[in-house]
């Protein structure tokens, strides 16, 4: 019978593993010559191009696609791309976006078109960088930076305000408020026409 | 180093020269030892920081202690549940004093995507945090930038009288602040 309980016979007992005659390979002690040979697995190593990054002497790039802090872009000639329509708000998985709209007026324009983004609010301690945000901006308004170093000392200063997150006034962009581009709509905003602000816009930036 | 043992704190009041203050600070932003404390994913890219290509070791904080005595700094890599808050909490509570916390990655900062029942809402519940460090898990380097902003704050800290009596008014702040569970939107 297999599965009764009996002990098991002597020969498979541990009293004769103890006399087991297994034969031992490569007990003697290492030859001059193999000892050198781990040596030199040590001394190439000092000679390798050392792997470690000097990071904050040496900041290396991130890939070209790393998802960083974001940026809110504006058009060529100043205007905010963002219209306030919240749907990265929405798309949030972590609900770190916070956006309030408000209408455009003429003599006070932010963006072209009807709406702009008045608030806008992004909590870095929620945001998990995901992307889907960016996915889901209709005017390619929102975008990621490869800027990575984000860390601080308190939770207020880590809520990133529209200040916080547009994009820099490059050379030809008014400041907004102001008008849209003479004898222009927003559909010629989404289309590229725009391509530098008009004199009746206000004052560029040159440089 | 006696002036890590606590003797710093008898000194009299008024009697504390800034160069034993900067000396102190230097001392101890050099040498801190870290606990392990990785919860999740952050505690990979944690790992990966000490590892060779990124190399804590530079910043002389290669010894991960497994041991809260003999750690004077906590990353809390990971999402924190409600079972494991008492666990972090007493970890804490048995590292020595002068210690500083980290809240590495999103979940620790503030709950991050899990925003459910089962996940603190942020270890500042549960224990004082120094830096936050955004990231979902944040790359070794913004580790180690929050490391060094870190060591910035560590440096500039004063001792004794000096520090007593900021102790005291960053507690009568906090007190004075609105609690965390009554804030209102992306701060809540």
């Amino acid at each position: 019978m297999d599965n009764e309980l009996t002990p098991r016979s002597d020969e498979f007992g541990l009293a004769k593993a103890d006399q087991s005659k297994a034969p031992i390979t490569n007990h003697e002690s290492a030859s001059f010559g193999k000892q050198l040979l781990g040596f030199w697995v040590t001394l190439r190593t000092m000679f390798k191009k050392v792997n470690t990054v000097q990071y904050p002497e040496v900041k290396e790039p991130t890939a070209p696609r790393f998802h960083g802090r974001h940026q809110l872009n504006r058009h060529p000639d100043g205007l905010e791309k963002c219209i306030g329509c919240e749907l990265c708000a929405w798309a949030c998985p972590a609900d770190a976006i916070y956006v309030e709209g408000a209408d455009n007026k003429e003599e006070e324009r932010f963006s072209p078109g009807e709406r702009y983004g008045k608030v806008y609010q992004i909590n870095y301690l929620r945001c998990i960088f995901c992307g889907l945000c960016i996915e889901a901006c209709p005017t390619r308004a929102l975008t990621m930076t490869n800027e990575y170093e984000l860390a601080d000392d308190s939770r207020g200063k880590l809520i990133f305000e529209k200040d916080d997150l547009l994009g820099p006034l490059r050379a030809g962009m008014v400041p907004p408020p102001h008008p849209m581009y003479p004898n222009t709509d927003d559909s010629n905003y989404y289309k590229g026409e725009v391509t530098t602000s008009h004199p009746s816009q206000g004052i560029a930036k040159n440089d | 180093m006696g002036l890590t043992m606590g003797l710093e704190e008898k000194l009299p009041s008024g009697f504390l020269l800034t160069t034993v203050e900067k000396l102190a600070g230097y001392m101890r932003k050099n040498s801190l030892w870290p606990a392990t404390f990785g919860l999740a994913c952050c505690a990979i890219e944690m790992m990966a920081a000490g590892a060779g290509r990124y190399d804590l070791a530079r910043f002389g904080m290669e010894v991960f202690r497994a041991s809260p005595r003999q750690a004077d700094l906590m990353i809390v890599a990971g999402r924190v549940s409600n079972k494991m808050a008492p666990v972090l909490r007493q970890i804490y509570d048995q590292m020595a004093a002068p210690k500083w916390s980290i809240a590495m990655g999103a979940c620790a900062s503030s709950g991050g995507m899990f925003n459910n029942y089962a996940i603190v809402q942020g270890v500042d519940h549960i224990i004082p945090v120094d830096i936050y460090l955004p990231g979902c898990p944040p790359r070794p380097e913004m580790l180690m930038d929050a490391i060094l902003k870190l060591h910035e704050q560590i440096g500039n800290e004063k001792l004794g009288a000096n520090r007593e009596k900021i102790i005291k008014e960053v507690e009568a702040a906090a007190l004075a602040a609105k609690p965390t569970h009554q804030l209102k939107g992306l701060l809540a």
